[in-house]
């Protein structure tokens, strides 16, 4: 047991490229963090470095407390679940499983009981004979994690664990890992592109982007008060609908809508000095007009749209509409979004731009229909555009 | 081979092909066994079997010269393969893994040495041997041999382990290995077919080689049996034709070989790194 704290640590390729970037995050004894972003943002690089696998160039790295910048991944007491369970196809499972301890010269009698320990826990006892190859996807997952758990190390280390499985076994193992995590209660950074573990795993996630960490907290507090458009549109599915957005006076005028602007606002929008701005409202903050209750209706404004695609979930309803923009808008941090996953891009002008809505599923939302639809004030995120900072969560 | 050959017209094309080409290899070996089975009086006879009798057999087994060039031909071949493959296996090894300066010079030189004609060198060689004392010693025929093999050995080698994820070695770093034994404990064994048919390449190249294991010897003390195969009079009589010796020598030469290809083709054959990673 152990906590990591990472101290401005950056890598730097022999090429110049620079991997990640001053990245400073403590990790808490116990804690589950993940770092979290799109492909090539340096998570994976940043963990690597944790594990020792790749060397520190810049920065200071600590578990429990001791500099481990020079030590061998072996002196470092980490285990790691890789992405393709690295298993040793040569070994059993049990082999596999022991081979750490056999390595640390621990008795074999003592080896054998905490290899079945750890097959309990995740279910493996029947197969600690079989080989590797025998094994189904989820069952060589297990085995990864058993690897890990059979050393009791000061940390686990995970890279993107449950991407090689299917849609509904990841969803399993998610749980899995989540509860062997709690049980044992052993500091986990866990790496991953998908925004739905990270939300749904970690006690904090760590947002990163092109090597530099953009935002860290619980997932809650990045899903509510992003900090930048980039954490804005990547936390959240589906993702942020963003749209250019003029303040005047106590109103923001929206390509459907004007909407007034929250009280607590009107001080940063002023110190922005009439920079573009950008709008950010979650799907779930729009709404059918004619199924909000009276009570909430004055927190926000009515608008009518063509509803060009109905998506029925069962227990909820997505609506696609059109908006047309006014404004040309550049951001670097929603090209980035955009070309990772398609999502956050901004109408640029004239052109359409596409939000979706989530209603609630009573409503009578049909294709190609006119609806009148609501949207909630306070839930309305407001971004410069240049520099992509939130005016909303500072 | 193709999936429409287990019936009809492409199955018998198939086996009168695979006849045809096994009959061709086959032949000259057919022959040599005949031969070294007839009895001495049958041997220009134009039949293919005229009796058999083992009198070849217990004479080049009672024969000092062929004993002795079996024991020198076993040794040279089983030393030079086992320094081969080590060195080569970690040659490859840091080649497959590592990015250092000079790795491009090496591999061509590698590639260059292996090309070499040995022909070229047999003269300097013996002179140099001569002088240093390695004429006609085991070690004399070893040092050449490994020059020839081991860049055939590495880049057999390299292949193989490139193939390798290398996850599976980090992952026994972060096991808590040291750099040798994440290659001795999961690399090496991994790599078994590769060794493994690496190791038949070194052997059969040292078994069978005669340039060098003629021109570097001259006695009993390093003469291979290839080279002695040469010099050989049959049951020490002048007078005696020793085709029929020559051809049972020929024939338990070849033996050793094709038992080491029997044993180990399995494993050669094993893909070992079935489930490693998810394929």
């Amino acid at each position: 047991m152990a906590d990591i704290v990472l101290d401005n640590v950056s890598k730097q390729y022999p090429d110049g490229f620079e991997a990640v970037k001053d990245l400073s995050l403590e990790i808490a004894d116990g804690e589950f963090v993940i770092l979290v972003g799109p492909s090539g943002c340096g998570k994976s690089t940043a963990l690597r470095m944790v594990a020792g696998l790749e060397d520190i160039t810049g920065g200071e790295l600590r578990i429990g407390g001791e500099v481990v910048n020079q030590k061998a991944p072996k002196d470092r007491d980490i285990a790691m679940v890789f992405q393709n369970y690295a298993l040793y196809p040569h070994m059993t499972v049990g082999e596999n499983m022991g081979f750490a301890l056999k390595l640390a010269k621990v008795d074999q009698s003592e080896i054998d009981t905490k290899v079945h320990e750890a097959a309990k826990i995740l279910d493996l006892d029947q197969h600690l004979d079989r080989k590797p190859a025998n094994l189904s996807g989820g069952q060589r997952q297990r085995v990864a994690m058993g690897r890990a758990i059979v050393r009791n190390p000061a940390a686990f280390l995970m890279d993107e664990p449950l991407s090689n499985l299917d849609a509904k076994l990841r969803v399993q193992m998610r749980t899995e890992v989540s509860r062997i995590q709690k049980n044992l209660g052993t500091t986990t950074v866990y790496v991953t592109h998908d925004q739905t573990e990270a939300m749904t795993l970690g006690d904090r996630v760590a947002v990163m982007r092109a090597g530099v960490l953009q935002q860290v907290g619980s997932p809650m507090e990045l899903y509510n008060t992003p900090r930048n458009l980039f954490v804005a549109g990547f936390i959240g599915s589906p993702a942020m609908n963003f749209m250019p957005a003029t303040i005047e006076g106590d109103t923001i005028k929206l390509p459907m809508a004007d909407v007034a602007l929250p009280p607590g606002l009107r001080e940063s929008v002023g110190r922005t000095g009439g920079s573009q701005l950008i709008a950010g409202i979650r799907p779930e903050s729009f709404e059918d007009a004619s199924l909000v209750d009276s009570g909430h209706m004055a927190n926000g404004t009515r608008f009518n749209a063509n509803i060009e695609l109905v998506e029925s979930m069962g227990a909820e309803l997505y609506v696609h509409f059109k908006v047309t923009s006014d404004a040309e808008l550049e951001s670097d941090q929603l090209r980035e979004l955009a070309e990772d996953s398609g999502a956050g891009e901004v109408p640029r002008s004239g052109e359409e731009g596409e939000i979706v809505a989530r209603l609630n599923p009573e409503s009578k939302a049909t294709q190609g229909q006119e609806l009148e639809l609501w949207v909630d004030s306070t839930h309305v995120h407001l971004f410069e555009a240049a520099s992509g900072d939130s005016l909303t969560s500072t | 081979m193709s999936g429409s050959s287990n019936t009809g017209p492409d199955r018998v094309k198939w086996s009168i092909a695979i006849a045809v080409v096994l009959l061709y290899a086959l032949i000259p070996v057919a022959w040599m066994i005949s031969l070294s089975l007839k009895p001495a009086d049958k041997l220009s006879d134009k039949a293919f079997y005229s009796g058999i009798d083992f009198a070849n057999y217990e004479a080049i087994f009672k024969n000092d010269d062929f004993i002795k060039a079996l024991i020198n031909s076993l040794g040279i071949a089983a030393i030079s393969t086992l320094i081969s493959i080590v060195v080569a296996a970690m040659a490859a090894y840091a080649l497959a893994r590592l990015d250092f300066a000079g790795k491009a010079v090496i591999l061509s030189g590698a590639l260059a040495v292996a090309m070499f004609p040995p022909i070229s060198i047999v003269g300097s060689l013996f002179d140099i041997w001569r002088s240093v004392g390695l004429f006609d010693t085991w070690a004399g025929l070893i040092i050449p041999y490994l020059t020839f093999t081991l860049p055939l050995a590495i880049y057999t080698m390299s292949a193989f382990f490139r193939e390798i994820p290398w996850e599976l070695e980090q992952a026994a770093q972060v096991d808590g290995a040291t750099p040798f034994q994440a290659f001795r404990k999961v690399i090496v064994p991994l790599a078994a077919p590769g060794v493994f048919t690496t190791a038949i390449l070194v052997f059969i190249f040292a078994w069978n080689d005669f340039l060098f294991a003629n021109t570097l010897t001259s006695t009993n003390n390093a003469r291979t049996v290839p080279a002695a195969l040469a010099f050989f009079t049959g049951n020490s009589s002048q007078f005696e034709q020793p085709i029929g010796a020559v051809s049972a020598a020929a024939v338990v030469v070849t033996v050793p070989i094709v038992i080491m290809v029997l044993i180990f083709q399995r494993r050669i054959v094993a893909g070992l790194t079935a489930g490693a990673v998810k394929g």
